[in-house]
Protein backbone atom coordinates (compact mmCIF):
# COMPACT_ATOMS: atom_id res chain seq x y z
CA UNK A 1 0.00 0.00 0.00
CA UNK A 2 1.69 3.51 -0.79
CA UNK A 3 1.01 5.96 1.33
CA UNK A 4 2.35 8.72 -0.64
CA UNK A 5 3.16 9.43 -4.09
CA UNK A 6 6.52 9.78 -4.79
CA UNK A 7 6.22 12.22 -7.49
CA UNK A 8 3.43 14.36 -5.92
CA UNK A 9 5.44 18.28 -5.88
CA UNK A 10 6.08 19.47 -2.70
CA UNK A 11 5.10 22.88 -2.02
CA UNK A 12 8.31 24.89 -1.18
CA UNK A 13 10.37 21.63 -1.33
CA UNK A 14 13.06 21.53 -4.09
CA UNK A 15 13.49 18.07 -3.55
CA UNK A 16 11.08 14.90 -4.05
CA UNK A 17 10.44 13.12 -1.08
CA UNK A 18 11.14 9.67 -0.31
CA UNK A 19 8.67 6.81 -0.93
CA UNK A 20 6.72 5.22 1.68
CA UNK A 21 4.81 2.22 1.42
CA UNK A 22 3.61 -0.27 4.04
CA UNK A 23 4.37 -4.34 3.99
CA UNK A 24 1.12 -5.29 6.01
CA UNK A 25 0.89 -3.31 9.03
CA UNK A 26 3.78 -3.69 11.04
CA UNK A 27 5.77 -2.91 8.87
CA UNK A 28 6.90 0.18 6.66
CA UNK A 29 9.53 1.13 4.11
CA UNK A 30 10.85 4.29 3.06
CA UNK A 31 12.76 4.48 0.39
CA UNK A 32 15.26 7.53 -0.73
CA UNK A 33 14.86 9.18 -4.01
CA UNK A 34 17.56 9.87 -6.52
CA UNK A 35 20.74 7.64 -7.03
CA UNK A 36 22.66 5.27 -4.90
CA UNK A 37 25.25 7.47 -2.94
CA UNK A 38 26.81 7.50 0.61
CA UNK A 39 24.97 11.10 0.13
CA UNK A 40 21.67 9.96 0.62
CA UNK A 41 22.76 6.58 1.98
CA UNK A 42 23.70 8.68 5.34
CA UNK A 43 20.66 10.60 5.59
CA UNK A 44 19.13 7.14 6.03
CA UNK A 45 20.88 6.47 8.75
CA UNK A 46 20.34 9.44 10.18
CA UNK A 47 16.70 8.62 9.91
CA UNK A 48 16.67 5.70 10.82
CA UNK A 49 18.76 6.67 14.04
CA UNK A 50 15.92 9.33 14.96
CA UNK A 51 13.14 6.46 14.30
CA UNK A 52 15.09 3.42 16.69
CA UNK A 53 14.01 5.61 19.03
CA UNK A 54 10.43 6.39 18.54
CA UNK A 55 7.71 4.56 20.23
CA UNK A 56 6.08 1.59 19.03
CA UNK A 57 9.33 1.26 16.71
CA UNK A 58 10.82 -2.16 17.44
CA UNK A 59 13.42 -1.85 15.41
CA UNK A 60 14.68 -0.31 11.51
CA UNK A 61 16.05 -2.35 9.30
CA UNK A 62 18.52 -0.52 7.19
CA UNK A 63 18.88 -1.66 3.27
CA UNK A 64 20.42 0.53 0.42
CA UNK A 65 19.24 3.69 0.32
CA UNK A 66 15.91 2.98 2.45
CA UNK A 67 15.09 1.89 5.54
CA UNK A 68 12.13 -0.34 7.24
CA UNK A 69 10.35 0.79 10.30
CA UNK A 70 9.41 -2.57 12.29
CA UNK A 71 6.26 -1.66 15.10
CA UNK A 72 5.31 -3.48 18.05
CA UNK A 73 1.91 -2.80 17.23
CA UNK A 74 0.18 -1.46 14.17
CA UNK A 75 0.24 2.19 14.36
CA UNK A 76 -2.96 4.16 15.00
CA UNK A 77 -2.51 7.13 12.65
CA UNK A 78 0.04 5.99 9.20
CA UNK A 79 -0.85 9.24 7.01
CA UNK A 80 0.19 11.05 10.35
CA UNK A 81 3.33 8.97 10.55
CA UNK A 82 4.35 9.10 6.45
CA UNK A 83 4.02 12.51 6.92
CA UNK A 84 6.46 13.09 9.52
CA UNK A 85 8.97 10.81 8.27
CA UNK A 86 8.73 13.27 5.01
CA UNK A 87 9.45 16.00 7.18
CA UNK A 88 11.86 14.46 8.79
CA UNK A 89 13.79 13.17 5.72
CA UNK A 90 14.12 16.93 4.31
CA UNK A 91 15.08 18.14 7.77
CA UNK A 92 17.72 15.94 9.23
CA UNK A 93 21.65 16.36 8.30
CA UNK A 94 23.07 13.04 7.12
CA UNK A 95 25.03 11.36 9.24
CA UNK A 96 28.81 10.72 8.12
CA UNK A 97 30.62 7.57 7.69
CA UNK A 98 31.56 7.92 11.16
CA UNK A 99 31.90 4.43 12.48
CA UNK A 100 35.08 2.39 13.33
CA UNK A 101 37.78 1.03 10.44
CA UNK A 102 37.81 -2.26 10.16
CA UNK A 103 40.97 -4.05 8.84
CA UNK A 104 40.68 -7.45 7.48
CA UNK A 105 43.61 -9.50 6.39
CA UNK A 106 43.00 -11.31 3.00
CA UNK A 107 44.58 -14.51 1.31
CA UNK A 108 43.67 -13.88 -1.94
CA UNK A 109 43.59 -16.46 -4.57
CA UNK A 110 44.04 -19.63 -3.19
CA UNK A 111 41.55 -22.93 -2.79
CA UNK A 112 39.29 -20.75 -1.16
CA UNK A 113 39.30 -17.39 -3.66
CA UNK A 114 38.64 -19.92 -6.12
CA UNK A 115 37.00 -17.75 -8.62
CA UNK A 116 39.77 -14.88 -8.87
CA UNK A 117 40.86 -16.82 -12.22
CA UNK A 118 37.28 -16.03 -13.53
CA UNK A 119 37.40 -12.01 -12.18
CA UNK A 120 40.86 -11.55 -13.69
CA UNK A 121 39.33 -13.18 -17.10
CA UNK A 122 35.82 -11.35 -16.82
CA UNK A 123 38.06 -7.78 -16.16
CA UNK A 124 41.17 -8.61 -18.67
CA UNK A 125 43.29 -7.53 -15.65
CA UNK A 126 45.71 -9.73 -14.54
CA UNK A 127 44.98 -11.46 -11.12
CA UNK A 128 47.94 -9.36 -9.12
CA UNK A 129 45.98 -6.15 -10.25
CA UNK A 130 42.54 -7.38 -9.64
CA UNK A 131 44.01 -8.04 -5.90
CA UNK A 132 45.82 -5.02 -5.83
CA UNK A 133 42.60 -2.72 -7.09
CA UNK A 134 40.34 -5.05 -4.28
CA UNK A 135 43.11 -3.97 -1.51
CA UNK A 136 43.67 -0.83 -2.41
CA UNK A 137 39.68 0.28 -2.22
CA UNK A 138 38.30 2.17 0.59
CA UNK A 139 34.94 0.67 1.31
CA UNK A 140 31.93 1.75 3.80
CA UNK A 141 28.81 -0.23 5.13
CA UNK A 142 26.17 0.43 3.76
CA UNK A 143 23.68 -2.31 5.73
CA UNK A 144 24.23 -5.27 7.18
CA UNK A 145 21.64 -7.55 6.10
CA UNK A 146 20.54 -10.97 4.28
CA UNK A 147 22.41 -12.88 6.67
CA UNK A 148 23.78 -12.71 9.67
CA UNK A 149 26.74 -10.09 10.03
CA UNK A 150 26.95 -9.52 5.96
CA UNK A 151 27.67 -6.20 5.19
CA UNK A 152 26.94 -4.48 1.81
CA UNK A 153 29.88 -2.48 1.13
CA UNK A 154 30.00 0.07 -0.98
CA UNK A 155 33.34 1.18 -2.87
CA UNK A 156 34.31 -1.46 -5.19
CA UNK A 157 35.98 -0.16 -8.05
CA UNK A 158 34.73 -0.49 -11.26
CA UNK A 159 37.52 -2.13 -13.22
CA UNK A 160 36.27 -5.37 -11.07
CA UNK A 161 32.80 -5.25 -11.04
CA UNK A 162 31.89 -8.87 -11.61
CA UNK A 163 28.08 -10.60 -11.84
CA UNK A 164 27.01 -13.30 -9.78
CA UNK A 165 26.90 -16.63 -10.74
CA UNK A 166 24.12 -17.94 -11.96
CA UNK A 167 24.37 -21.06 -10.15
CA UNK A 168 25.76 -20.46 -6.87
CA UNK A 169 28.68 -22.09 -5.36
CA UNK A 170 26.89 -25.00 -2.88
CA UNK A 171 29.26 -24.43 0.40
CA UNK A 172 31.42 -20.90 0.35
CA UNK A 173 33.36 -20.89 3.81
CA UNK A 174 32.54 -18.55 6.04
CA UNK A 175 35.35 -15.53 5.63
CA UNK A 176 35.28 -15.57 2.15
CA UNK A 177 36.17 -12.23 0.75
CA UNK A 178 33.74 -11.97 -2.44
CA UNK A 179 32.81 -9.76 -5.11
CA UNK A 180 29.04 -9.47 -6.65
CA UNK A 181 28.08 -7.41 -9.17
CA UNK A 182 28.95 -3.75 -8.45
CA UNK A 183 29.44 -4.91 -4.46
CA UNK A 184 32.30 -6.76 -2.38
CA UNK A 185 31.85 -8.26 1.22
CA UNK A 186 32.65 -10.78 3.41
CA UNK A 187 30.61 -14.00 3.33
CA UNK A 188 29.41 -14.32 7.15
CA UNK A 189 28.40 -17.95 6.89
CA UNK A 190 29.38 -21.26 4.86
CA UNK A 191 26.72 -22.05 2.49
CA UNK A 192 25.41 -21.92 -1.02
CA UNK A 193 26.57 -18.28 -2.76
CA UNK A 194 26.19 -16.80 -6.19
CA UNK A 195 29.21 -14.26 -5.49
CA UNK A 196 32.33 -14.55 -6.83
CA UNK A 197 35.11 -15.55 -4.42
CA UNK A 198 38.65 -13.95 -4.89
CA UNK A 199 40.05 -14.79 -1.35
CA UNK A 200 39.41 -15.26 2.67
CA UNK A 201 40.03 -14.02 5.63
CA UNK A 202 40.05 -16.07 8.92
CA UNK A 203 37.68 -12.67 10.80
CA UNK A 204 34.29 -13.79 12.07
CA UNK A 205 32.01 -11.60 10.93
CA UNK A 206 29.15 -12.40 13.27
CA UNK A 207 29.26 -14.35 16.79
CA UNK A 208 25.76 -14.13 18.79
CA UNK A 209 27.18 -14.55 21.83
CA UNK A 210 29.38 -11.36 21.65
CA UNK A 211 28.29 -7.99 23.23
CA UNK A 212 27.75 -6.82 19.31
CA UNK A 213 26.97 -9.42 17.57
CA UNK A 214 27.85 -7.92 14.17
CA UNK A 215 31.19 -6.91 13.19
CA UNK A 216 30.09 -4.72 10.76
CA UNK A 217 27.90 -2.20 11.52
CA UNK A 218 26.28 1.06 8.96
CA UNK A 219 28.71 3.79 8.74
CA UNK A 220 31.50 1.51 9.65
CA UNK A 221 34.74 1.71 6.77
CA UNK A 222 36.49 -1.54 6.00
CA UNK A 223 39.88 -1.86 4.38
CA UNK A 224 40.83 -5.13 2.61
CA UNK A 225 44.75 -5.89 3.71
CA UNK A 226 46.73 -8.19 1.44
CA UNK A 227 47.89 -10.60 3.91
CA UNK A 228 48.91 -13.40 1.69
CA UNK A 229 48.60 -13.92 -1.90
CA UNK A 230 48.37 -17.39 -3.31
CA UNK A 231 48.41 -17.92 -7.61
CA UNK B 1 13.64 -33.64 30.44
CA UNK B 2 12.38 -35.52 27.10
CA UNK B 3 14.21 -37.55 24.70
CA UNK B 4 13.54 -37.64 21.10
CA UNK B 5 13.05 -41.25 19.69
CA UNK B 6 12.22 -40.01 16.21
CA UNK B 7 12.31 -37.08 14.32
CA UNK B 8 12.65 -37.54 10.31
CA UNK B 9 13.89 -33.82 9.31
CA UNK B 10 13.11 -30.25 10.10
CA UNK B 11 11.57 -30.65 13.49
CA UNK B 12 13.03 -27.58 15.16
CA UNK B 13 12.90 -26.32 19.02
CA UNK B 14 10.67 -22.39 18.12
CA UNK B 15 8.94 -19.89 19.96
CA UNK B 16 7.48 -16.44 18.91
CA UNK B 17 10.58 -15.74 17.44
CA UNK B 18 13.67 -13.54 17.74
CA UNK B 19 12.84 -10.11 17.59
CA UNK B 20 15.02 -6.69 17.31
CA UNK B 21 18.29 -8.27 15.04
CA UNK B 22 16.88 -7.87 11.64
CA UNK B 23 19.16 -4.69 11.65
CA UNK B 24 22.41 -6.81 11.53
CA UNK B 25 20.91 -9.57 9.24
CA UNK B 26 18.72 -12.00 12.10
CA UNK B 27 15.89 -13.28 10.83
CA UNK B 28 13.25 -13.77 13.21
CA UNK B 29 12.33 -17.21 12.68
CA UNK B 30 9.96 -18.49 14.97
CA UNK B 31 7.15 -20.04 14.78
CA UNK B 32 5.49 -20.82 11.30
CA UNK B 33 1.42 -21.14 13.20
CA UNK B 34 2.50 -18.67 16.40
CA UNK B 35 -1.05 -18.87 17.11
CA UNK B 36 -1.05 -22.63 17.57
CA UNK B 37 2.26 -22.28 19.82
CA UNK B 38 0.52 -19.64 22.00
CA UNK B 39 -2.20 -21.42 22.39
CA UNK B 40 -0.28 -25.02 23.69
CA UNK B 41 1.44 -22.73 26.09
CA UNK B 42 -1.93 -21.17 27.48
CA UNK B 43 -3.29 -24.34 27.98
CA UNK B 44 -0.27 -25.28 30.12
CA UNK B 45 -0.42 -21.98 31.79
CA UNK B 46 2.94 -21.29 30.09
CA UNK B 47 3.86 -17.58 28.95
CA UNK B 48 2.50 -17.33 25.19
CA UNK B 49 6.07 -17.71 23.72
CA UNK B 50 7.55 -20.07 25.66
CA UNK B 51 9.38 -22.37 23.66
CA UNK B 52 8.09 -25.52 22.13
CA UNK B 53 8.78 -28.11 19.27
CA UNK B 54 7.55 -27.21 16.05
CA UNK B 55 7.01 -30.68 13.98
CA UNK B 56 6.72 -30.93 10.28
CA UNK B 57 7.99 -34.02 9.51
CA UNK B 58 6.30 -37.50 10.81
CA UNK B 59 5.93 -39.70 12.71
CA UNK B 60 7.61 -37.96 15.23
CA UNK B 61 8.08 -39.66 18.88
CA UNK B 62 9.57 -38.17 22.18
CA UNK B 63 9.83 -40.06 26.01
CA UNK B 64 9.14 -38.16 28.85
CA UNK B 65 12.07 -38.70 31.28
CA UNK B 66 10.15 -37.25 33.90
CA UNK B 67 6.23 -36.39 34.62
CA UNK B 68 5.76 -33.75 32.45
CA UNK B 69 2.36 -31.61 31.65
CA UNK B 70 2.24 -31.37 27.48
CA UNK B 71 0.02 -29.93 24.94
CA UNK B 72 -0.18 -30.45 21.04
CA UNK B 73 -2.14 -28.11 18.97
CA UNK B 74 -1.51 -26.73 15.19
CA UNK B 75 -2.35 -29.18 12.57
CA UNK B 76 -5.52 -32.19 12.99
CA UNK B 77 -3.34 -35.28 13.55
CA UNK B 78 -3.74 -38.74 15.13
CA UNK B 79 -1.12 -39.47 18.49
CA UNK B 80 -1.19 -41.64 21.08
CA UNK B 81 0.55 -41.42 24.71
CA UNK B 82 1.67 -44.44 26.35
CA UNK B 83 -0.20 -46.38 23.64
CA UNK B 84 -3.74 -43.96 24.14
CA UNK B 85 -5.22 -42.01 22.03
CA UNK B 86 -5.11 -38.80 22.45
CA UNK B 87 -7.55 -35.74 20.46
CA UNK B 88 -5.91 -32.86 18.99
CA UNK B 89 -5.83 -29.05 21.08
CA UNK B 90 -5.41 -30.90 24.26
CA UNK B 91 -3.35 -31.27 27.51
CA UNK B 92 -2.29 -34.26 29.29
CA UNK B 93 -0.31 -35.25 32.00
CA UNK B 94 2.26 -37.56 31.07
CA UNK B 95 4.44 -40.22 33.24
CA UNK B 96 7.93 -40.70 33.78
CA UNK B 97 8.74 -43.66 30.86
CA UNK B 98 5.32 -42.69 28.77
CA UNK B 99 6.43 -42.52 24.97
CA UNK B 100 3.86 -39.48 22.75
CA UNK B 101 3.79 -40.43 19.42
CA UNK B 102 2.43 -37.90 16.79
CA UNK B 103 1.14 -39.07 12.86
CA UNK B 104 1.09 -37.13 9.70
CA UNK B 105 -1.53 -34.57 9.93
CA UNK B 106 -4.79 -35.03 8.41
CA UNK B 107 -5.47 -31.04 7.58
CA UNK B 108 -2.74 -28.70 7.82
CA UNK B 109 1.25 -29.08 8.33
CA UNK B 110 2.57 -28.61 11.43
CA UNK B 111 1.83 -29.70 14.85
CA UNK B 112 3.12 -27.89 18.15
CA UNK B 113 4.52 -29.95 21.27
CA UNK B 114 4.48 -27.70 23.90
CA UNK B 115 5.67 -28.29 27.88
CA UNK B 116 4.36 -26.79 31.23
CA UNK B 117 7.64 -24.29 32.20
CA UNK B 118 8.94 -24.64 28.29
CA UNK B 119 11.92 -26.55 26.99
CA UNK B 120 14.56 -24.32 28.78
CA UNK B 121 17.50 -24.48 25.91
CA UNK B 122 19.60 -21.42 26.52
CA UNK B 123 18.20 -18.23 24.99
CA UNK B 124 20.31 -16.57 22.06
CA UNK B 125 19.36 -12.80 20.86
CA UNK B 126 16.51 -12.60 23.23
CA UNK B 127 14.96 -16.03 21.52
CA UNK B 128 14.86 -19.84 21.95
CA UNK B 129 13.91 -20.33 18.27
CA UNK B 130 16.33 -22.21 15.47
CA UNK B 131 18.06 -20.35 13.58
CA UNK B 132 18.83 -23.32 10.86
CA UNK B 133 21.03 -21.55 8.65
CA UNK B 134 22.98 -19.55 11.25
CA UNK B 135 23.38 -22.50 13.48
CA UNK B 136 22.48 -20.88 16.64
CA UNK B 137 18.68 -20.56 19.07
CA UNK B 138 17.06 -24.04 19.65
CA UNK B 139 19.00 -27.07 20.32
CA UNK B 140 22.76 -26.40 19.44
CA UNK B 141 21.19 -24.62 16.13
CA UNK B 142 19.74 -27.47 13.89
CA UNK B 143 16.74 -30.06 13.56
CA UNK B 144 16.32 -32.32 16.63
CA UNK B 145 17.51 -35.97 15.49
CA UNK B 146 17.27 -39.01 17.95
CA UNK B 147 18.33 -39.43 20.58
CA UNK B 148 18.62 -35.94 21.89
CA UNK B 149 17.67 -34.86 25.42
CA UNK B 150 15.83 -31.47 25.66
CA UNK B 151 15.90 -29.68 28.84
CA UNK B 152 12.08 -28.97 30.26
CA UNK B 153 11.72 -26.00 32.53
CA UNK B 154 10.56 -25.22 35.66
CA UNK B 155 6.15 -25.34 35.29
CA UNK B 156 5.10 -21.73 35.88
CA UNK B 157 3.69 -23.27 39.55
CA UNK B 158 3.58 -25.94 41.37
CA UNK B 159 0.54 -27.30 43.09
CA UNK B 160 -1.27 -29.87 41.71
CA UNK B 161 -3.18 -29.08 39.14
CA UNK B 162 -5.80 -30.30 36.30
CA UNK B 163 -4.33 -31.31 33.11
CA UNK B 164 -7.15 -33.23 30.93
CA UNK B 165 -9.28 -30.72 28.98
CA UNK B 166 -8.73 -29.15 25.44
CA UNK B 167 -9.82 -26.20 22.90
CA UNK B 168 -11.76 -25.49 20.08
CA UNK B 169 -8.69 -24.29 17.24
CA UNK B 170 -9.20 -21.44 16.26
CA UNK B 171 -10.05 -22.16 12.00
CA UNK B 172 -12.98 -23.58 13.42
CA UNK B 173 -13.67 -20.93 16.78
CA UNK B 174 -12.61 -17.90 14.86
CA UNK B 175 -15.75 -17.28 11.92
CA UNK B 176 -14.51 -17.19 8.52
CA UNK B 177 -10.82 -18.83 9.23
CA UNK B 178 -11.37 -22.43 7.52
CA UNK B 179 -11.07 -23.21 3.90
CA UNK B 180 -13.82 -22.41 1.28
CA UNK B 181 -15.79 -26.01 0.14
CA UNK B 182 -13.29 -26.42 -2.32
CA UNK B 183 -10.65 -26.78 -0.31
CA UNK B 184 -8.84 -23.41 -1.09
CA UNK B 185 -7.44 -21.18 1.93
CA UNK B 186 -8.56 -17.54 1.56
CA UNK B 187 -5.41 -15.84 2.60
CA UNK B 188 -6.10 -11.47 3.09
CA UNK B 189 -3.25 -9.34 1.83
CA UNK B 190 -2.88 -5.42 1.59
CA UNK B 191 -1.53 -4.48 -1.44
CA UNK B 192 2.54 -3.36 -1.37
CA UNK B 193 5.08 -1.19 -2.74
CA UNK B 194 4.94 -2.26 -6.10
CA UNK B 195 1.16 -2.93 -6.82
CA UNK B 196 0.87 -0.71 -8.67
CA UNK B 197 3.46 -1.74 -11.43
CA UNK B 198 1.87 -4.83 -12.33
CA UNK B 199 -0.41 -3.61 -15.22
CA UNK B 200 -4.50 -4.66 -14.80
CA UNK B 201 -4.40 -8.05 -16.16
CA UNK B 202 -1.77 -8.87 -14.12
CA UNK B 203 -3.51 -7.34 -11.05
CA UNK B 204 -6.46 -9.51 -11.91
CA UNK B 205 -4.40 -12.77 -12.24
CA UNK B 206 -3.32 -12.13 -8.24
CA UNK B 207 -6.69 -11.79 -7.16
CA UNK B 208 -8.57 -14.60 -9.41
CA UNK B 209 -5.79 -17.85 -9.31
CA UNK B 210 -5.65 -20.34 -6.81
CA UNK B 211 -2.42 -20.58 -5.66
CA UNK B 212 -0.18 -23.97 -5.35
CA UNK B 213 1.80 -23.97 -2.80
CA UNK B 214 4.41 -26.01 -4.47
CA UNK B 215 6.53 -28.41 -3.00
CA UNK B 216 9.84 -25.81 -3.34
CA UNK B 217 8.24 -24.47 -0.17
CA UNK B 218 9.63 -24.57 3.72
CA UNK B 219 9.83 -22.18 6.58
CA UNK B 220 11.84 -19.49 4.70
CA UNK B 221 8.87 -18.90 2.10
CA UNK B 222 6.34 -20.47 0.14
CA UNK B 223 6.84 -20.52 -3.90
CA UNK B 224 3.53 -20.68 -5.60
CA UNK B 225 2.71 -21.65 -8.66
CA UNK B 226 -0.91 -21.47 -11.32
CA UNK B 227 0.14 -18.26 -13.28
CA UNK B 228 2.91 -15.97 -13.92
CA UNK B 229 2.78 -12.10 -12.84
CA UNK B 230 4.95 -10.41 -15.09
CA UNK B 231 5.83 -7.14 -15.25
CA UNK B 232 5.88 -4.64 -18.80
CA UNK B 233 9.21 -3.29 -17.75
CA UNK B 234 11.32 -4.78 -15.60
CA UNK B 235 12.42 -2.69 -12.86
CA UNK B 236 15.63 -2.83 -10.45
CA UNK B 237 15.09 -2.48 -6.84
CA UNK B 238 17.62 -1.88 -4.12
CA UNK B 239 17.84 -3.95 -1.58
CA UNK B 240 15.71 -3.32 1.42
CA UNK B 241 14.19 -4.93 4.13
CA UNK B 242 11.06 -7.65 4.11
CA UNK B 243 9.49 -9.23 6.86
CA UNK B 244 7.14 -12.81 6.77
CA UNK B 245 3.89 -12.51 4.76
CA UNK B 246 5.56 -10.67 1.77
CA UNK B 247 4.61 -11.51 -1.25
CA UNK B 248 7.32 -10.90 -3.90
CA UNK B 249 7.66 -11.15 -7.71
CA UNK B 250 10.74 -12.87 -9.08
CA UNK B 251 11.30 -12.47 -12.79
CA UNK B 252 10.25 -15.64 -13.21
CA UNK B 253 6.46 -14.37 -12.43
CA UNK B 254 5.75 -17.07 -10.04
CA UNK B 255 5.63 -15.33 -6.81
CA UNK B 256 7.16 -15.85 -3.16
CA UNK B 257 5.85 -15.66 0.14
CA UNK B 258 8.54 -14.98 2.69
CA UNK B 259 7.71 -17.12 6.27
CA UNK B 260 9.35 -17.12 9.64
CA UNK B 261 13.40 -18.02 8.30
CA UNK B 262 13.14 -15.12 5.47
CA UNK B 263 16.42 -13.59 4.95
CA UNK B 264 16.43 -10.03 6.28
CA UNK B 265 16.20 -8.60 3.20
CA UNK B 266 15.05 -8.69 -0.52
CA UNK B 267 14.90 -7.04 -3.57
CA UNK B 268 12.38 -8.28 -5.60
CA UNK B 269 9.18 -6.52 -6.68
CA UNK B 270 6.38 -6.31 -3.57
CA UNK B 271 3.26 -6.78 -4.97
CA UNK B 272 0.95 -7.82 -1.46
CA UNK B 273 1.90 -8.11 1.75
CA UNK B 274 -0.34 -11.09 3.97
CA UNK B 275 -2.00 -9.82 7.00
CA UNK B 276 -0.83 -10.44 10.91
CA UNK B 277 -4.60 -12.19 11.04
CA UNK B 278 -3.94 -14.70 8.39
CA UNK B 279 -0.15 -15.48 8.55
CA UNK B 280 -0.39 -18.52 11.11
CA UNK B 281 -3.23 -19.74 8.82
CA UNK B 282 -0.48 -19.89 5.82
CA UNK B 283 1.90 -21.43 8.50
CA UNK B 284 -0.58 -24.49 8.32
CA UNK B 285 -0.69 -24.22 4.46
CA UNK B 286 0.68 -27.85 2.95
CA UNK B 287 3.05 -28.01 0.10
CA UNK B 288 0.52 -29.15 -2.48
CA UNK B 289 -2.63 -27.03 -1.18
CA UNK B 290 -4.36 -24.02 -2.41
CA UNK B 291 -4.66 -20.15 -1.58
CA UNK B 292 -6.49 -17.51 -2.77
CA UNK B 293 -5.89 -13.61 -2.34
CA UNK B 294 -8.29 -11.04 -1.44
CA UNK B 295 -7.82 -7.63 -0.93
CA UNK B 296 -8.29 -5.77 2.48
CA UNK B 297 -7.29 -2.08 3.78
CA UNK B 298 -4.87 -0.95 6.61
CA UNK B 299 -8.15 -0.77 8.77
CA UNK B 300 -9.32 -3.99 8.25
CA UNK B 301 -6.22 -5.88 8.15
CA UNK B 302 -5.86 -4.32 11.43
CA UNK B 303 -9.36 -5.11 13.01
CA UNK B 304 -8.84 -8.68 11.43
CA UNK B 305 -6.26 -9.46 14.38
CA UNK B 306 -9.25 -8.77 17.00
CA UNK B 307 -11.06 -12.33 16.71
CA UNK B 308 -7.12 -14.11 16.80
CA UNK B 309 -6.14 -11.83 20.23
CA UNK B 310 -9.64 -12.40 21.82
CA UNK B 311 -9.84 -16.20 21.15
CA UNK B 312 -5.99 -16.06 22.33
CA UNK B 313 -7.25 -14.66 25.51
CA UNK B 314 -10.35 -16.61 25.99
CA UNK B 315 -8.73 -19.29 25.84
CA UNK B 316 -6.09 -18.64 28.76
CA UNK B 317 -8.94 -17.38 30.85
CA UNK B 318 -10.63 -20.64 30.69
CA UNK B 319 -7.72 -22.88 31.05
CA UNK B 320 -6.81 -20.95 33.87
CA UNK B 321 -10.10 -21.68 35.50
CA UNK B 322 -10.51 -25.20 34.20
CA UNK B 323 -6.89 -26.12 36.01
CA UNK B 324 -8.44 -24.92 39.76
CA UNK B 325 -11.13 -26.82 39.12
Amino acid sequence: MSINQPSAPLVGAIEKSPKISLIGTLAMLVEAPGDFDLIQQGRIWALADAASSWPNVQETVIGVTNVMLVFEQPPADIGMLGASIAELWHRLPGRKADGKVIEIPVIYGGELGFDLPAVAKHTGLPPREVIRIHSEGDYTVCAVASSPGFGYLHGLDPRIHMPRKSVPSLNMRAGSVTIGGLQTGVAALSSPNGWNAIGWASVTMFDPQRQQPSLMLPGDRVRFRIDRIEL
Amino acid sequence: MIEILTSPAFNTIQDLGRHGARGIGVSTSGAMDPVALAAGNALLGNEDDAAGIEIQTFPFRLRFQKDTTFALTGADHVSTLAGLSLRPWWCKQARAGDILAIGTPRRGARVYATFGGGLDVPQVLGSRSTHLRAGFGGLEGRSLQTGDVVPVGRPPREAARRFDFGAAPPDVAIPGAGRRDDGVLPIRVMRAGEYDLFSEAMQARLWSTAWKVSARSDRGGYRLTGDKLTLDAPIEMRSHGVVAGVVQVPPSGEPIIQMSDANTAGGYPKIAAVIQADLWRLGQAAPGSFIAFSEVSYQDAVAAMAPVSDYLASLRAVADLYRQL
